[in-house]
């Protein structure tokens, strides 16, 4: 499957419905961070990766972390809409009634390759993915979505100096710089401008995008594939909490979960914007 | 009781002798290769060898990401930083998960000696032991330690392996049908007084304790309980009703290893009166390791007396 244009932009705005839908149902769960990287995490599923619902263990897929585990809601949105498990198995999210944990779970949710939430770890693993596609011959690739507040974790960097040591072209990162964490902004809490700069000086292809703009991650995708011997990172600007107006750029919707009335108004307008996608 | 080795020599030793036979076993460092006798690996299989740097929290996880991927990674560093400071990747990254990982922690306990306390990790079965899933093992000499590592790179799920420094005699293979299976304790000798459970070094040091306790009279029961989780019940409850109290002895803090094992194990099954030998509840400090040991009463003398506290103890 390969969805392109106007197609994969509502791709994108189902799963933000679903992703909306599922933290709503659970009263609780990280809907900002999740529709941020939702447009990154879509192209991924729905146009780059080499991957198949019915065979979610093939050895030769492509891989890939969501380092940022927080925003399963949109992980496990996207893997849904993709087929891996039913579209209702998302009412069971955060559920003691079902496997849908807070954060993703390699071992009982189809699809996911890797189980994080603990930031910073993700990346490692990623890069523990690509090292063994080397190693065993194989021309997987790895991909890995990253918080801009994560990259505050010492760890991540451990793991950015690694990927390039080994020169794992295989492996490509996005950096969600939506600019909005916890606490409040990035650039308050600890300031990691510039990003590109620091993955350059760490050896790394830098590729600076707009992050909703489709047009730009898949010729990213495509100019990270043709580099050879150095990791590719893809930073892309983005806003917490895209195409929800009450939450975009709002760190207040990090996690939090929306009321009835404030579902309803997000529902009609992802709803809107998918039809007018379809139109 | 021959020739002494190191078992952290004892399991370099065997990791690259087991290179052949097992493809899928990769070995990790952090920088520390020509310590934890990763070396012996990595001169004979550099394409399979992966030196992390210093940076075992990210080692530990690019392990976990690699054993997804069919590999069956050992990472390799000090018992403090492989336990410590990567204590939550393990527990996130690695057993979470059920991932096929043997996080190896050299240098274990007070023998590191010179190095002193920051390098001395007395916590690293409490650590490990706590996490669901975790298998934890600290062989007792170079013997138990070859077969341990080809036990753990045929099992199928986290792990922790403990090595320790010092070179130490062989005391297992004068043992009449010694076999090394992991879970399952080793009785070294029989005795029917008081049982003393140990692991790792401080089984030699059991068995001379026992040597002691015999020229008083006494007789002393010494299990080697190599894999502190999962716990040989069956041998623990044989050992308390047979002999009706118990002497944990560990390279360790008194509080979360193998005392703390039996202990919890004993109070909700077969209550006997158990004495726990190890590190009292302090931080370690430099010296030779002979010296560190003895200023830490981890000798056949001091764990004698617990053994006789244990028996006074008994209804």
């Amino acid at each position: 499957m390969k969805l392109t244009g106007k197609a994969l932009a509502a791709a994108a705005y189902k799963a933000r419905l679903l992703a909306v839908d599922a933290v709503f149902t659970a009263a609780s769960g990280h809907p900002g961070g999740s529709m941020s990287c939702m447009d990154a995490l879509t192209t991924l599923y729905f146009n780059e990766m080499n991957i198949d619902p019915a065979d979610p263990r093939n050895p030769d897929r492509d891989r890939f972390v969501l380092s940022k585990g927080h925003c399963s809601p949109a992980l496990y949105s996207v893997l849904a809409e993709r087929g891996f498990f039913p579209v209702e198995d998302l009412k069971l999210f955060r559920s003691i009634k079902g496997h849908y944990s807070g954060h993703p779970d390699m071992v009982n949710v189809p699809g996911v390759d890797m189980s994080t939430g603990s930031l910073g770890q993700g990346l490692s693993a990623a890069v523990g993915m690509a090292l063994a596609a080397k190693h065993n011959g194989k021309t997987y690739r790895t991909y890995s979505i990253l918080g801009d507040g994560e990259i505050a974790e010492g760890q991540i960097w451990e793991a950015i100096m690694a990927a390039a040591k080994w020169k794992l072209d295989n492996l490509c990162i996005f950096v969600d710089l939506n600019g909005l964490q916890i606490d409040g902004k990035t650039a308050d809490v600890m300031p990691t401008d510039p990003v590109d700069a620091k993955f350059k000086a760490f050896n790394w292809n830098v590729i600076c995008i707009d992050g909703h703009d489709f047009d730009q991650i898949l010729a990213a995708l495509a100019q990270a594939r043709e580099v050879k011997g150095m990791p590719t990172a893809i930073i892309m600007k983005t806003t917490k909490g895209k195409g929800i107006s009450f939450m975009e750029n709002q760190a207040g919707w990090h996690g939090k979960a929306p009321n009835a009335e404030q579902f309803a108004t997000a529902k009609a307008e992802l709803e809107a914007k998918i039809a007018e996608l379809e139109g | 009781m021959a020739d002494k080795i190191a078992t952290r020599n004892a399991y370099g030793e065997a990791l690259a002798e087991l290179g052949e036979k097992y493809p899928q076993l990769v070995v990790l460092d952090a920088d520390l290769s020509g310590a934890t006798m990763s070396k012996f690996f990595a001169a004979k299989f550099p394409d399979r060898f992966f030196d992390c740097g210093i940076a075992e929290a990210n080692m530990t996880v690019i392990a976990a990401g690699m054993s997804t991927c069919g590999l069956k990674p050992f990472t390799n560093t000090f018992a403090i930083f492989a336990a410590g400071r990567a204590y939550e990747q393990v527990r996130n990254s690695i057993a979470y998960p059920g991932l096929n990982v043997t996080v190896v922690g050299s240098h274990g306990g007070v023998s590191v000696g010179e190095d002193g306390a920051t390098h001395q990790c007395i916590e690293d079965f409490s650590l490990m032991r706590t996490i669901p899933g975790m298998l934890v093992c600290c062989p007792c000499d170079g013997n138990e330690m070859r077969q341990a590592v080809e036990a753990l790179i045929n099992y199928n799920g986290p792990a922790y392996l403990r090595l320790e420094r010092p070179n130490t005699e062989i005391v297992t293979d004068s043992i009449e049908g010694y076999k090394f299976e992991l879970g399952k304790g080793v009785t070294m000798k029989d005795g029917s007084d008081v049982t003393i459970i140990a692991n790792g070094i401080m089984v030699p040091v059991a068995l001379k304790a026992a040597d002691l306790l015999a020229g008083e009279g006494i007789s002393a029961r010494v299990i080697d309980m190599h894999t502190i989780k999962p716990l040989d019940e069956e041998l623990v409850l044989k050992a308390a009703k047979e002999t009706g109290c118990i002497v944990t002895s560990e390279e360790h803090s008194i509080i979360g290893g193998l005392g703390a094992a039996v202990c919890e194990f004993l109070s909700g099954t077969y209550p006997v009166p158990v004495v726990r030998h190890g590190v009292n509840d302090q931080f370690g400090r430099s010296g030779s390791a002979n010296a560190v040991l003895e200023y830490f009463g981890l000798t056949p003398e001091v764990l004698a007396e617990k053994a006789k506290a244990a028996i006074a103890l008994k209804k």
